[in-house]
């Protein structure tokens, strides 16, 4: 890249585009290193949740089709909020991976013309460092080094991030994701899809201690998780009760309880383990109220700091993306014009910035 | 066809390592069951077995994963969330063809039409606090692996 260019780049906007699963989401920001948060100026988000809901899951060919006809309306609508023309626009940030691979191409071939055809810089994304990043979005942002705990449908892994860029995964799940456990909980007791936050609202109702189930793998060392056997666990439990709605509500808790415990249990050990007072909670699951909760107390407890991003960027959104993206261009990286996704990509194999 | 008792998880770990103990080549394995019958810790237990050195998780979300298992190629598919068998075209299944690979697909009933044929047919269901496991061989790759499978 050219230096003429590089100097340019943190005072001109980046658009973020975010399409790996089931949301849309394409955001506008303009780097301010001291205070990420202030520099968005625009974000637009398309949930394809409903759409799914009738499938019972995020459908791989839907989902494609879907991005293609809400991705050029969701950038017209953030240049409008923005007030912004694509003249305007310094860069153009992209998802281009961990995804499901026809999903991240829409976003990916979309993004990288737009880029071409505006003369800017271009740079792919790992969707994980984006929620990784997501609480720099918010007032007073964690500073590196920090341990970050990532849950959602598909993931559940505590991070290490000694700087932007520089990840270690310190724990990862063995078999099922938090946010998988909650869905096919909530599908076995027979709650409609997306099932994880209706089994969290059902959980309130729910009586503690009624039900109780294990805390996998908090018995012995590491910072590995387990969820699979807990579906066994609440199966059986559910089916040997008398079925009643305030059964299935002690059930949610207990099932809400075991997940928030050993989640919590992982992140103190983690924090221990670096020596790092500063803990980031990200992606879908970091929405549940208990584990915020839980967790601030135990920060109160023990002594660190959480950082939350606020609800709608701990789900799938562009504006992580854009951030991500123009940290990334600020400090002088972006590709060619391939257009190039990734649907596996090991987060620890990041270029540092 | 075969029936086993399975009365706790390492029951289905040790079946499934007793496959893998008589799977000598390509195969392709269709894994029926509701949620939570097994079907992902018995590939798990099988993949391991044959050794794959990295972690087998649950490809709900992913959909499909792949692996190396010493010379075999593996591929672990779970077409839960998938709606009809058109959508496969997206994740780029030509591979499964491929009559040397090890072929693993939960929920296989949602990809129908878009599968290679399987050669053996698992069953697992809920069975009180255990499960119970049911194998029909399809072809005579899947016939031979039962075979050898009760004489072991």
């Amino acid at each position: 890249m050219h230096i003429s260019q590089l100097s340019n780049l943190p005072s001109k906007p980046v658009l973020g585009v975010e399409s790996s699963c089931d949301e849309t989401g394409v955001a506008i920001l303009r780097w301010v290193p001291e205070a990420p948060g202030s520099g968005l100026l625009a974000h637009a988000l398309y949930s394809q949740v409903k759409l799914h809901a009738d499938y019972g899951g995020v459908v791989p060919e839907l989902a494609s089709r879907d991005h293609v006809r809400k991705l050029l309306p969701l950038v017209r609508e953030a240049l409008a909020q923005a007030g912004m023309t694509p003249a305007d626009l310094g860069g153009v940030a992209y998802t281009a991976g961990p995804g499901l691979v026809g999903a991240l191409l829409v976003g990916a071939a979309a993004a990288r013309a737009m880029a071409w055809a505006l003369d800017v810089p271009a740079i792919g994304v790992h969707h994980m460092e984006g929620h990784l990043l997501a609480p720099l979005l918010e007032a007073d942002p964690p500073k590196p080094p920090f341990v970050a705990l990532l849950v959602s449908g598909g993931h559940s892994m505590l991070v290490e991030v000694a700087a932007i860029g520089r990840y270690r995964i310190l724990g990862d799940t063995l078999d099922d994701a938090a946010g998988e456990a909650f869905d096919k909980t909530a599908k076995l007791m027979g709650l409609p899809y997306p099932g994880g936050p209706a089994l969290a609202k059902l959980a309130e109702q729910g009586r503690a201690g009624a039900f109780r189930f294990s805390r996998p793998m908090t018995d012995r060392p590491g910072l590995d998780f387990s969820f699979s056997g807990l579906k066994t666990q609440v199966l059986l439990a559910w089916q040997q009760s008398d079925q009643s709605e305030q059964t299935r509500a002690d059930v949610a808790r207990g099932f809400e309880e075991a997940i928030v415990d050993t989640l919590v249990i992982k992140c103190r050990r983690a924090l221990e383990a670096t020596g790092t007072g500063r803990l980031v909670i990200a992606g879908g699951v970091g929405a549940n109220k208990r584990l915020r909760e839980t967790l601030a107390a135990a920060g109160q407890q023990d002594g660190f700091r959480t950082y939350f991003p606020r609800l709608q960027f701990c789900t799938d959104n562009g504006a992580m993306i854009a951030l991500a993206g123009a940290i990334r261009l600020a400090a002088g990286q972006g590709q060619d014009e391939a257009v190039r996704v990734a649907p596996r990509w090991d987060l620890q194999g990041l270029q540092p910035v | 066809m075969s029936y086993w008792t399975l009365p706790d998880e390492t029951a289905t770990t040790a079946l499934a390592q007793r496959f893998a103990a008589v799977v000598d080549g390509g195969l392709v394995l269709y894994l029926h069951g509701d949620l939570g019958a097994g079907k992902t810790s018995f590939a798990r237990a099988l993949l391991t077995a044959l050794g794959v050195g990295e972690r087998v998780k649950s490809p709900t979300y992913s959909l499909v994963e792949s692996y190396r298992a010493g010379e075999l190629t593996a591929w672990h598919l779970d077409l839960y969330r998938i709606a009809d068998a058109g959508e496969l075209e997206w994740l780029g299944l030509d591979a499964l063809g491929d009559a040397a690979a090890l072929v693993l697909v939960e929920w296989p009933e949602r990809g129908a039409g878009a599968l290679p044929a399987p050669d053996l047919v698992l069953e697992l269901e809920h069975a009180g606090n255990g499960r119970r496991a049911r194998a029909e061989p399809h072809s005579d790759r899947g016939r031979a692996v039962l075979g050898r499978l009760g004489e072991g």
